[in-house]
Formats: structure tokens, sequence, C-alpha cells
């Protein structure tokens, strides 16, 4: 059960309908807070999605993903300086 | 309370005009490292503060649209050709940051001359080169990069060195050279590879930006669809296989020691040396050959309708039409004229059809294309149907009526049949078909007296039976033109 007390360091946003479902943000992430969504995509794909909960803004999602506008990720403001 | 940390770099467009309804994502598969590297560049762009001087060279190969996602400047360039055009443009513009993106069938086979000379020069650019082990676009065959053993479409049983040799480490190569400065092979399978393949792009251009010269990125990228795999089975297919053959790592880096220059560039421009038309002429031994100021109309008069053409010439393949054309060319450019000549064959050299664009102008032209001629020249029926509509309004079109039955159907342009295979064949070879047209549509017009044409065709037809068929059909041609006015015909 997540603790809803904690505040995450980041959140990720993904626009669906940029994703084509090639899987390798999963793979990326550190801590496994991103799963394929069970639902389609308008362009037939199972589109990444965030679980909501646990991301800390490190961006290797943003990195490991091929297109260039799915993913955004965004950091706590104390945290927001790039690495 | 959030801040966006990452985001799609300003570099790349918002939205993709490829495809009617401005597509956000990108043409590539799912999982393809084109993608990636792409993010990467633009990225280094952005921070670098260098997207208002940076110039992208698109490739041949998936990497063709990229001048739809880079918002910097962008040329696409022949296959293979990219470092060469990079080349000019640096150096007619030394404070640009020129980027040539190519994949390894582009760089590594039919290119592999061009980026060896452009690195072997040191030329101040920057080369991206995505090494997927395969041609892609093209549907998976192999590429001078694809491992051994390695099954493509073209080797089913696996790459046999024996028989196809071995792949090409490219890096390995340039590095051999003195003018490179930073040459370093990277990819893309793990957090970890990409953000070192993140690093090595920035620092490519950095070099670049500071004047160090030539700078080069070897990218091991994944390409699931030539492979067959998924996306996750690709990234291990680097890791496993790739890195074998294409270790990672730094192959050159001479940017600390090596001093900033400033972009070698040509010794002025050709306006420096001759500042007057006559000068050029001078400068290129073509004095009193060519006239630097050509009147229009010339010594023959050229009704104003007939002037400045655009001229389709279309045939079968044998039937000269690519030769009328250059011919034309030719003699418009010895008159002074703007000229251009710009063929379209297949490749046959007999029996299939060919055909060419020829402008002449009195002034500078802005296309080679003519998509919408004011004259057009059909030797055969096939030819005739496919470019009869796109003749403009008052325009010519001028046929073979001895191979075509069927008149053209429009009423609005002036149509001019010409029995010109029959009567090249009377006198002495239908082949001159051509010379009997040419000589008709001068006639007709009067756009280039038949002087300027003779003296073309003295120049370019040795043989000296040949040159007096076809000026003996050149002058037929124009005669007929005038016979058919005398009987009344316009």
């Amino acid at each position: 059960m997540a603790d809803e007390t904690v505040v995450d360091r980041g959140r990720v946003e993904i626009a669906e309908d940029l994703c084509k479902g090639c899987g390798l943000c999963l793979l990326a992430c550190p801590v496994r807070v991103l799963v394929l969504a069970e639902h389609l995509n308008s362009y037939g794909y199972h589109p990444a999605r965030y679980l909501g909960r646990g991301c800390t803004g490190c961006g290797v999602c943003y990195y490991a993903c091929p297109e260039p506008a799915a993913i955004t990720v965004y950091r706590r403001e104390a945290a927001a300086a790039r690495v | 309370m959030y801040v966006r940390a990452y985001e799609k770099p300003k570099s790349i467009y918002g939205v993709f005009e490829r495809k009617p309804g401005d597509p956000r994502t990108t043409h590539y598969c799912p999982g393809c490292g084109h993608g990636n590297v792409h993010k990467y560049i633009a990225e280094a762009i952005d921070d670098l503060g260098i997207q208002d001087r940076t110039i992208l060279i698109s490739p041949v190969g998936c990497a063709v649209f990229a001048y739809y996602y880079f918002d910097v400047g962008n040329i696409q360039a022949a296959h293979g050709r990219a470092p060469a055009v990079a080349t000019a443009v640096k150096r007619a513009r030394p404070e640009s940051i020129v980027i040539s993106y190519q994949g390894d069938g582009d760089l590594a086979a039919i290119g592999g001359n061009e980026i060896l000379h452009a690195a072997n020069r040191g030329e101040n650019i920057t080369v991206f080169f995505i090494n997927n082990a395969i041609y892609g676009m093209t549907g998976g065959q192999m590429a001078p990069t694809t491992l051994p053993g390695q099954v493509t479409t073209t080797t089913p049983m696996g790459r046999a060195p024996e028989r196809e040799g071995f792949p090409l480490r490219v890096s390995e190569l340039l590095a051999s050279l003195e003018g490179p400065t930073y040459i370093e092979r990277v990819a893309l399978f793990d957090n970890k590879s990409r953000m070192r393949a993140r690093k090595a792009i920035r620092k490519a251009l950095q070099v670049q930006l500071e004047g160090r010269g030539f700078s080069f990125v070897e990218i091991l990228s994944p390409c699931p669809t030539g492979w067959g795999m998924t996306p996750a089975q690709a990234c291990e297919w680097i890791q496993r296989e790739m890195l074998r053959y294409f270790p990672l790592g730094v192959f050159k880096d001479i940017s600390a020691t090596r001093p900033s220059a400033p972009t070698a560039s040509h010794q002025g421009k050709l306006t420096d040396l001759a500042s007057s038309p006559e000068e050029v002429l001078a400068l290129l031994g073509l004095e009193g050959v060519v006239s630097a100021h050509p009147p229009w109309p010339h010594d023959v008069d050229a009704p104003a309708r007939y002037r400045n053409p655009r001229i389709k010439i279309a045939g079968f393949g044998g039937q000269g039409v690519l030769f009328l054309g250059r011919l034309l060319a030719e003699a418009g450019m010895r008159q002074g004229y703007h000229v251009c000549w710009l063929p379209s064959y297949g490749p046959e050299m007999r029996g299939g059809t060919a055909h060419c664009h020829v402008t002449i102008s009195g002034e500078p032209i802005a296309s080679p294309l003519v998509s919408r001629p004011s004259v057009l020249i059909a030797m055969n029926r096939p030819s005739l149907e496919r470019f009869e509509p796109e003749v403009i309004p008052g325009g010519v079109i001028l046929y073979d009526s001895s191979l075509i039955s069927m008149p053209p159907r429009r009423t609005d342009v002036e149509v001019l049949p010409v029995p010109a295979t029959r009567m090249a064949d009377r006198l002495g070879s239908a082949k001159a078909a051509n010379m009997v047209a040419l000589g008709a549509y001068l006639q007709l017009t009067h756009v280039l007296p038949a002087e300027a044409v003779i003296a073309a065709l003295e120049r370019v037809v040795e043989d000296r039976s040949l040159l007096e068929l076809n000026v003996k059909s050149l002058r037929a041609g124009m005669e007929y033109v005038s016979a058919r006015r005398e009987h009344g015909a316009p």
C-alpha cells in the first residue's frame, strides 16, 4: 500500500497517442513505475503508462524513449536542477 | 510545485508536416534508435545555443526525413554524398554548424569515398554515423557493417566473410587518418550507453563550434524491424553481438591540442576575382566563345510567346530525345542564355521511355524541373498522352506524326505535326528524326538561330557523315515548316 504522505521527487507524463509501445522506458526505469497499458492507443499500440507513484524524476525514461515528444519528466522544484 | 526537467527539445518541431494531419510522431519504427539520436542532437543544439546557425544534411535511408523533424537549416543530399555537401555548406558559410547525419548503408557503402576524404581533409564538420549493421529502409539487406553470420534478406544463410568480405570498422579506419580531430563509437542499448552517446554527440558539436576540425560519432543503434526482433531483444543483440565486433570507445581525440582555426574557405568568391561578366568569361577561358550580354531576341526575331521556353522532350530510349535536349541547351548556352538540361530516363538504353527538361532563358533559372512546359516535343504516343495535359495554355505541342496517329486533343495550344521519323528515314536514317523535330521547332519559333545549333552539333558530333546527316535532317525540318506556312498553315 503506497504511503500517501510521501511526496514523490518527480512525475512523468506520457503522451499516450505519441507512444509506439516499444517498452524501452519500462526497461530503463530504475524504480519500475512504468507499465504498458492494457488498452490500445489510436495507432494500435499498448502505450506506456505511469503507475502514478514513485517517480524520482531521474529522466532516464526520457533518454530511452525514441519519440521526441512522447515523454515529459517533471521534478519537484527543489530537485529541478538538471544533472 | 513540479517543473519540467526533461521535455521535447526546442530544435525538434512541434508537429511534423510530413503527412496530412500534422502528425507529432516520427515515421520511425517502435524502438528504432534514430529517434534517440535525433533527441540527443537536438538537445545539444539547444544547450549550445546554435539552433539558428545549424545546417543539417539528411542522408538517403530511413533518416531521409530528418528535415521534417529538426527545426534548423536542412538540406537533403544524394545517397552517400552528405559529407561532400556538408563540406560545401561549411566553406560557403563558415559561421554555420554543419551536421552530416548518415546511416551505414549511406556512409559506409556508396558514400565510402566521400566520408574518407572529408575526414582526411579534416573538414570542420560533424558527422553522426548510425550503424545498425543493415540496410533498414530498403528492407534489411546486407550492409558493409553486417556482422559475420548475420542473416539479412541478401545473406539468408548469414554473411560469409569469404564470400561477402568483413564488416567495415569505420571509426577505426578514419582514426588512422591525420585529418580527424575526434572520433568515438557509442551505442544505444542501456541507460549508461545512452548517456555516453548523448555526451559524445555534445562533444562532437563542441569540437566544431570551437573550430577544431572534423568530429565523428558512430552510434550502434537498434533496428528491431530489420533484425526481426523486439526492441528489448534488439538492445540485447547490440550488447551481445555488435560490441564484439565494434568495440566502444574514443579512437581519436586531439581536440585539446589541435588549435582552433577558422574554416578554410575558398580563395574569395568568383565575383571577387572577376567583377564583370566579361572578366568571368575570360577567367573561364570562354572569351569570344560566349557573349556576356545576351540580347533577347537574338539576331533572329522570336515572337514574344516563344521566348524563354520551358521545354519537355519525350520519346522512346534510342530516339535521341536526350541528345536533342542537350543540343538545344548547348546552342542556347553558346548564344549566351541561361540554360538548363535535365534528363530523366530508366535504366534501359533502348526500348524504354526517356524524357528531358530544357529551359532556355534570359534570366537565371530557379529550377531545372519543367513541370508545366511551354513546349512539348513528343516523339511517340505514350509521351504525348502522358505530357499533353501538362502543357500551358497557349503553348506548343510538336509531335512526330509518322509514329503518332492520334493527334493531341487540346484546343488551347498550338499543334505542329511533323512526320519526323519518315522524313529522317528518307534522308538516310530514322535515327535522325530528333534533328527533323528540332529543325521544325527552330523554324516555328526562331528561338535560336540554326547556325548556333549547327555549331553545337559540330562540337559534339565527331563522325563526319553522321554530322552531315544531322545537319541535313535539321534543315529538312526547317523547310518542312516553311513549306507548311506557304500552304497557309500558321
